[in-house]
């Protein structure tokens, strides 16, 4: 037997007599990784958030301090916390509403080449660019684009301006509107959604809706009492997406929306421009602290089991 | 119940599948139109005339560089340790097992602008300039959990009993590796690194928090997205964009499919 043969075969006899040792091996270096560059980042800024802002100089005094937590509940600041988690709400109900006849169709009805076009339908939209989907409906609401156009066309151009003469979801045009927002918010989170839900209602077993209208329940019936409970872990899985994404992002309340400002934002503006990180920070906390309360009803739930 | 699905549901999941889609064909109309002041419809016309401008800009092409090159080292990065991760989650049962797969998780279902204000509070701790490789840093951890998921999917449903089988013929653990649980993983590992590579490929929100003066290709259109300069050249890269992260979705479906692992599951 060759020298390196030798070699290989000790350390893999090593290996068999202390798995421990393989273990080691492969955990180590993903657990460095995400150990050091993503928790230590994390509580790098989780300590930023307990420094505070200088008023007169401007600058992070680094002692230890709630004042930037009190900052916080300061009406403007409280708002934009207020204003987040509204929208994250609405475009998780509405994601919910929207996703569950497709992904019902895909589970129960969709066979063979239908289901493959499903699958796909769901994916590319899924992983199709971010950026390129927000700008898809900077052209469809524009002033001069497709949907004022199409309600023109159909002269109901009255309805939509009697719908934007709404205070706090209409506005001047849809593109800068509450309601753009978050159409923009349901249409790019949508497929997060979707997927949950679908895997969770493909595990309904077919006997289960049988024997439901067996014992005389209508579909009506059905739906609410058998397919909506066993939907619903999915349906929390997927809210988790759609909670979690609305509530962090950026981008779209900027691109599309009023002037009012999101979580995303203000935690942007106050690294950025403002210089205070520490706000900044302790703005970035909420959706954290959000999130948490979050999963553990959600685990609760036995969502965890559906994603 | 009935086998056949009722009309309501049928248009219901009909519109819904076109409000997923109607909004992307859209890019492939403005691409071609003529108008370069505004987003009218319908266009006055179609032109070829935008493509040959965009080929013509620079900045387009260092910007799709940099992304390219972003994309596939992170790739590399996530494969590897996202490998790593799954081997030891769906091969040993170990304390702090489930704190793994939840630290993986983490940095996708945490928001993306966590992850990115906490690196580049952590950059400026640690008198890190911002560089190509922070860059990295960034995309790298969250594309982790997305070749994980493959990986772990795959290993669950690979019988260990290959593995043992293949020990007791006397094979080391590097031939069984090679010879027995490589050829296993391949399709898995290759989807999971399409998808990767596709995530980072696309990804803004992370990126503008750990870019210096880079621009990334995503980082290019969100400055066109604010201020608007050229907008057919907009409508171009768009579309080329779209064409671009189709194509290792589609392979990564394909190679995927039958194999019961939703490879996109959980972006």
């Amino acid at each position: 037997m060759s020298e390196t043969a030798t070699v290989s075969s000790r350390i893999s006899d090593s290996f068999w007599r202390r798995p421990t040792i393989l273990l080691l091996l492969l955990v180590t270096p993903p657990l460095l990784w995400l150990g050091i560059v993503y928790l230590g980042s994390l509580f790098a800024l989780l300590a930023q958030s307990f420094f505070s802002i200088d008023e007169f100089t401007g600058l992070v005094r680094y002692e230890f301090t709630l004042k930037t937590y009190a900052e916080l509940f300061r009406a403007s600041n409280f708002d934009i916390l207020v204003r987040t988690i509204v929208m994250a709400s609405a475009v998780t109900i509405a994601s919910a509403i929207i996703a569950f006849p497709i992904a019902y169709y895909a589970a129960r009805y969709a066979k063979g080449r239908w289901k493959a076009v499903f699958y796909l339908g769901i994916m590319l939209p899924l992983w199709s660019s971010y950026l390129v989907k927000v700008y898809s409906w900077k052209l469809i609401l524009a002033k001069e684009g497709i949907l004022n156009w199409l309600f023109e066309t159909l002269h109901l151009s009255w309805i939509l301006q009697a719908y934007l003469a709404i205070p706090v979801v209409g506005g001047n045009s849809l593109s800068v509107s509450w309601t753009g927002t978050f159409l923009v918010f349901v249409y790019v989170w949508l497929p997060f959604m979707i997927l949950p839900v679908q895997a969770a209602l493909e595990r309904v077993p077919p006997s289960m809706l049988e024997a439901s209208g067996d014992l005389g329940a209508s579909s009506s019936q059905t739906l609410r009492h058998v397919i909506l409970p066993l939907a619903l872990p999915g349906i929390i899985a997927g809210s988790i997406f759609t909670f979690s994404l609305t509530m962090g992002d950026y981008i779209i309340p900027q691109i599309v929306g009023t002037s009012a400002r999101m979580i995303g934002q203000a935690v942007y503006q106050f690294q950025g421009t403002a210089g205070n990180i520490p706000l900044a920070a302790a703005f970035a906390v909420v959706p954290i602290f959000v999130m948490g309360i979050y999963l553990t009803l959600a685990k609760r739930a036995g969502a965890f089991d559906a994603l | 119940m009935h086998s056949k699905a009722s009309l309501g549901l049928k248009i219901t999941a009909t519109c819904g599948l076109l409000f997923l889609h109607l909004p992307i064909l859209l890019i492939f109309v403005y691409a071609f139109t003529t108008e370069d002041k505004s987003y009218q419809w319908p266009p006055p016309g179609f032109t070829l005339e935008w493509f040959g401008v965009t080929w013509n800009r620079p900045d387009v092409w260092e910007a799709l560089g940099l992304s390219l090159r972003v994309a596939a080292i992170s790739t590399v990065i996530a494969m590897v340790l996202g490998t790593l991760c799954a081997a030891a989650v769906a091969r040993f049962k170990f304390f702090g097992r489930e704190t793994i797969s939840l630290l993986v998780i983490l940095p996708i279902a945490l928001p993306g602008i966590i992850t990115g204000i906490s690196l580049r509070s952590a950059f400026n701790i640690a008198d890190i300039p911002f560089s190509f490789w922070t860059i990295v840093l960034g995309h790298a951890t969250f594309c982790i959990v997305v070749v994980y998921n493959n990986a772990v999917a795959r290993f669950r449903r690979t019988s260990g009993s290959l593995v043992e089988a293949s020990m007791d013929l006397g094979a080391t653990y590097f031939q069984t590796l090679r010879f027995v649980i490589m050829p296993n993983i391949a399709t898995a590992l290759l989807a999971g690194g399409m998808l990767a590579f596709a995530l980072s490929f696309d990804e803004v929100i992370v990126t503008t928090f750990t870019a210096g003066q880079q621009q990334t290709l995503p980082i290019w259109m969100l400055e066109e997205l604010v201020r608007p300069r050229q907008r057919p050249v907009t409508n171009v890269v768009a579309l080329l964009v779209v064409l671009v992260t189709f194509i290792p979705i589609l392979a990564a479906y394909y190679l995927t499919r039958g194999t019961e692992t939703v490879a996109g599951q959980g972006k």
